[in-house]
């Protein structure tokens, strides 16, 4: 099974219904299956923090959302995560595409990857790095355990992770 | 008529409605009015009032207005074509457009100025835009809650504060009476 299943089964198994996206290239083959998916409701945001506004809003209203955006959001998301997830105590599942690690052909995206981790770091925020296809099995058991906990949950996956798409 | 006011004229109308309040001054001015555990305070996070909305709308049925301002749908304008396109009949945002950063001291916005908020929402896509004055605001809102269909309403008033107390309440007190009103 392709790691885009193993994700979309984690997210069903976990009855995440709610998913709003910013795309990364990394990413296609998994916005392309939410937005194909009977049982998801997609909503692309144009920037991620209001995307976690969306799924704010839509945890309220008895959803349970999810985020999926590229690591370099960490730079335009830490007050409403700080502000609102963490202050409000929301759970929010943030599916990462961890560009800027070993196999980036592109400088610019290590600026961010350098930071990403410790900017998580300072945040406190339970942090999953899928290197190898076969972690992706975890990501059941690490929605679940975000729900539980009610708190932001970041799971980076990087290049040789998405090998396995 | 500053914001306060039209607020105090929603009152007997938005009580038992589903209510997000932008940060600062609205907020406080909404608990100081009405407190309800139908309304949801945003205490920081300046710019997504109006996307807590949409994101509450799209997932239940009941009606949800969110009460904003022009310097937040400033902020987040990438919030207009979001509610453009994701068709939430049931959500109604109310932008109280007063031209200026209230809970700041009253710094001029650009809708202050050249900056048309209905212009710009129509033209993200957002099929049901009206721009009242003040005093007319109670009537619109009347008719976008009869209504089946997502609402944008700016309501052009007066840059202007009143002395309010901060909201003191918990975060998460206020986000479980919330979502307590919201399944009830």
């Amino acid at each position: 099974m392709s790691v885009n299943d193993v994700i979309m089964q984690a997210m069903r198994e976990n009855g995440i219904d709610f998913v709003t996206t910013v795309p990364c290239k990394q990413l296609a083959g998994v916005i392309e299956k939410i937005e194909q998916a009977d049982d998801m409701r997609h909503v692309p945001a144009n920037r991620e923090d209001e995307g976690m506004g969306l799924c704010a809003g839509a945890y309220m209203g008895g959803a349970k959302p999810a985020i999926i955006m590229q690591n370099t959001a960490i730079g335009v998301t830490i007050n409403a995560l700080a502000t609102l997830i963490q202050f409000y105590r929301m759970p929010l599942p943030m599916l990462i595409s961890y560009r800027g690690e070993v196999g980036e052909p592109v400088a610019c995206q290590v600026e961010m990857a350098v930071h990403t981790k410790a900017l998580l770091d300072q945040l406190s925020i339970p942090t999953y790095h899928f290197h190898k296809p076969e972690d992706a099995q975890e990501t059941s058991a690490i929605l679940s355990h975000c729900f539980m906990a009610r708190k932001p949950v970041a799971l980076l996956m990087d290049a040789t992770f998405w090998k396995g798409a | 008529m500053i914001r306060s006011d039209v607020l105090k004229t929603l009152i007997p109308i938005i009580s038992d409605e589903l209510v997000v309040t932008n940060i600062g001054l609205p907020s406080q001015e909404m608990h100081l009015l009405d407190d309800q555990p139908s309304n949801f305070y945003m205490l920081g996070t300046m710019g997504l009032a109006s996307s807590i909305g949409l994101g509450l709308a799209l997932a239940q049925d009941k009606k949800v207005i969110a009460v904003d301002g022009d310097g937040s749908v400033l902020m987040n304008f990438g919030t207009l074509p979001t509610i453009a396109n994701n068709q939430a009949p049931n959500f109604i945002l109310l932008i109280i457009d007063n031209g200026s950063y209230g809970s700041t001291g009253d710094q001029t916005t650009y809708t202050g100025m050249k900056t048309s908020l209905a212009e710009v929402a129509r033209a993200c896509g957002c099929d049901n835009v009206v721009e009242c004055a003040a005093e007319d605001t109670k009537d619109e809102v009347v008719k976008a809650l009869a209504g089946e269909q997502m609402t944008i309403i700016i309501s052009k008033c007066e840059s202007g504060n009143i002395k309010v107390p901060v909201i003191e309440m918990d975060p998460v007190v206020i986000k479980d009476r919330f979502m307590k009103a919201v399944n009830a």
